[in-house]
């Protein structure tokens, strides 16, 4: 089941080939989603299933598809996908999914989605495109949660929803930073992500 | 001179060995020319011109403050307050930003630039009095290490390294950073200045007043109600941040750059120019809507920190544009959009500093366009 070669599909897309900050890709939600941790829980969650989901959909219709219209039918699949997510998020966690508005309905045009069914989902089988989907998932959903973290956290004093920050601290002077809740901020994070990342793996950094 | 004991630090003690001056101690192989203006001997004069706008705007803190609480005291007195209250917000923004300047020199294992001596005292030149030190530090290391370092260190960086601290100050505390409660010290600092605050106080900005002004004519008040004018706003004796409040101590300044040479006067005068110019266009079509638009273009020029950014902020050669040409129109620029958002967007009672660094981002852009129509001028020539 877990091959090595599997493994790898599953694993890589964790550090050496992140989505977010290697392949900088579906930046524009990282920084639209992440004000709040909750938030950008349920978004990571989200892209995961429906990543997953579709990448094994198109995986095993594969040899039918049609090359000149592949990208519509990826299209109709992933969009079948967010709308039966949306649905989900709207009858459970209706507060998350109107602080997320449009953003779910968006996840149609990350660039992840319609990279990973290009790449991988066309050309294997559907376990693989199955673990590359969840892979290329967590991925994301890691770099969306580390963001969030430190913007709730610096920006609101909170996590999930929760003050974290003692009262003592504020009574001492300390002020939530305003900045962070700006979406400037969730760019500097990661790029701050990037460096970290960058300086710890030598193979990464450009010439 | 490598293979000493401590090698390693030697960007550090090259630091410390050529603090403000190159030292005589000369080469003994070949012949160096080298012009007496270096980079070391500009930054100095930078400080030297902000030295007149500083201490009088630590009279000033102390005059603010001694007027807030109806107690009469001398002249040294109320400079011996602004000085103790400044004093911290200084140690601080030098500390700190010295400190990310010798490690990252020292990690790139580069000479120590001096390039923070001028960013260390402007920092604390344009925050309110009232800015906590820990502020001022959390936006000293953010603008030194994300608008300085990552772009290469001294010379390098896109946006002008004060303002960028000042705006992360402006956008992660807004409340510290305008209203009116922070631009005047109210209080006792190590036993200086005891009392309480008289009744009637108000802190607010001549600029702050203007924007939540309601009724016509304006009228601008200092703490304790009494009017101020053009004239009070000249000298500097009205609340605001420390090193803006006086006009007439930032043109002497203005006027050691110039006749040194150190800061371009295209730049400084056309910021004026277009300040002006927009004070006036803005003033022709005054409205209540907008209420800052009755100010005339002089008053717009003298308040706020508009004066400061001109002489202090655009001429900044690193971020500014490069061209001959080009100053004339970054410096138009500056000072139409300073005026622009000070009249039409309520939300920033002030403008200088966003659109010194909105223009900071174009000035690229300007050096290209003039480099180009340069270029294509002198092809035509060719072609006939």
């Amino acid at each position: 089941m877990l091959s090595k070669k599997n493994k790898g599909i599953l694993f890589n897309p964790l550090s050496k080939n992140n989505p977010v900050v290697v392949q900088v890709l579906g930046i524009c939600s990282v920084l639209a989603v992440t004000a709040k941790l909750e938030p950008a829980l349920v978004m990571g969650i989200s892209v995961i299933a429906v990543l997953a989901f579709s990448n094994v959909i198109i995986s095993l219709i594969r040899n039918t598809i049609p090359n000149n219209i592949r990208i519509i039918v990826q299209l109709v699949v992933v969009a079948a996908l967010v709308i039966i997510v949306d649905q989900i998020l709207k009858a459970y966690t209706y507060e998350v999914s109107k602080a997320l508005s449009v953003f779910i309905g968006l996840i149609i045009t990350n660039c992840i989605l319609m990279g990973r069914l290009e790449a991988f989902a066309l050309s294997n089988k559907p376990w693989p495109a199955f673990l590359d989907g969840v892979g290329n998932g967590l991925g994301y959903a890691i770099i969306l949660v580390i963001v969030g973290f430190f913007r709730e956290l610096l920006g609101s004093g909170s996590l999930m929803g929760c003050k974290v920050i003692p009262q003592s601290f504020y009574d001492m002077g300390y002020m939530d930073n305003g900045l962070m809740i700006l979406p400037p901020m969730a760019l500097i994070t990661v790029a701050c992500i990037i460096w970290v990342q960058r300086s710890r793996d030598k193979d990464l950094q450009e010439k | 001179m490598p293979g000493g004991k401590f090698a390693k630090l030697q960007s550090v003690f090259e630091g410390f060995e050529t603090f403000l001056f190159t030292p005589d101690t000369t080469r003994k192989t070949g012949v160096h020319v080298h012009d007496s203006i270096d980079l070391k001997r500009t930054m100095i004069i930078v400080v030297i011109s902000l030295i007149p706008a500083l201490l009088f705007g630590m009279f000033n803190v102390g005059y603010q403050h001694y007027l807030a609480i109806g107690t009469e005291a001398t002249v040294m007195e109320k400079f011996a307050y602004g000085l103790v209250a400044m004093l911290p917000s200084i140690v601080v923004s030098y500390t700190v930003g010295l400190g990310i300047e010798f490690i990252a020199a020292q990690i790139r294992g580069h000479e120590i630039q001096e390039g923070f001596l001028v960013s260390g005292i402007l920092i604390p030149m344009i925050c309110p009095i009232d800015t906590p030190v820990w502020m001022i530090a959390v936006a000293t290391a953010f603008a030194v290490v994300f608008a300085k370092e990552v772009f290469g260190g001294t010379g390098m960086n896109i946006w002008n390294v004060a303002l960028i601290a000042r705006a992360v100050l402006f956008f992660g505390y807004p409340s510290k950073m305008s209203g009116d409660a922070v631009f005047v010290a109210t209080e006792p600092v190590l036993g200086l200045g005891k009392g309480t605050v008289v009744d009637g106080f108000s802190g607010a900005t001549p600029l702050g007043q203007v924007a939540t002004a309601t009724s016509e004519p304006l009228s601008i008040t200092g703490v304790t109600g009494e009017p101020i004018g053009l004239y009070d706003a000249f000298i500097g004796l009205i609340p605001g941040s420390v090193g803006e409040v006086s006009a007439l101590c930032i043109l002497i300044g203005g006027a050691i750059l110039l006749y040194t040479g150190i800061a371009s006067w295209k730049v400084m005068v056309s910021v004026f120019a277009g300040g002006f110019v927009m004070g006036t266009v803005c003033n022709m079509f005054a409205t209540p809507v907008y209420p800052a638009s009755m100010l005339s273009a002089v008053e717009q020029i003298c308040y706020g920190g508009f004066a400061f950014a001109a002489v202090f902020m655009a001429t900044d050669p690193v971020t500014g544009a490069r061209t001959e040409t080009g100053k004339y129109i970054y410096g138009f620029l500056v000072g139409v959009f300073a005026i622009l958002i000070r009249v039409y967007n309520g939300g920033y009672p002030e403008g200088a500093m966003l659109a010194v660094l909105l223009m900071n981002t174009f000035a690229p852009l300007i050096d290209y366009c003039v480099v180009q129509s340069n270029i294509r001028r002198r092809l035509n020539r060719v072609k006939k």
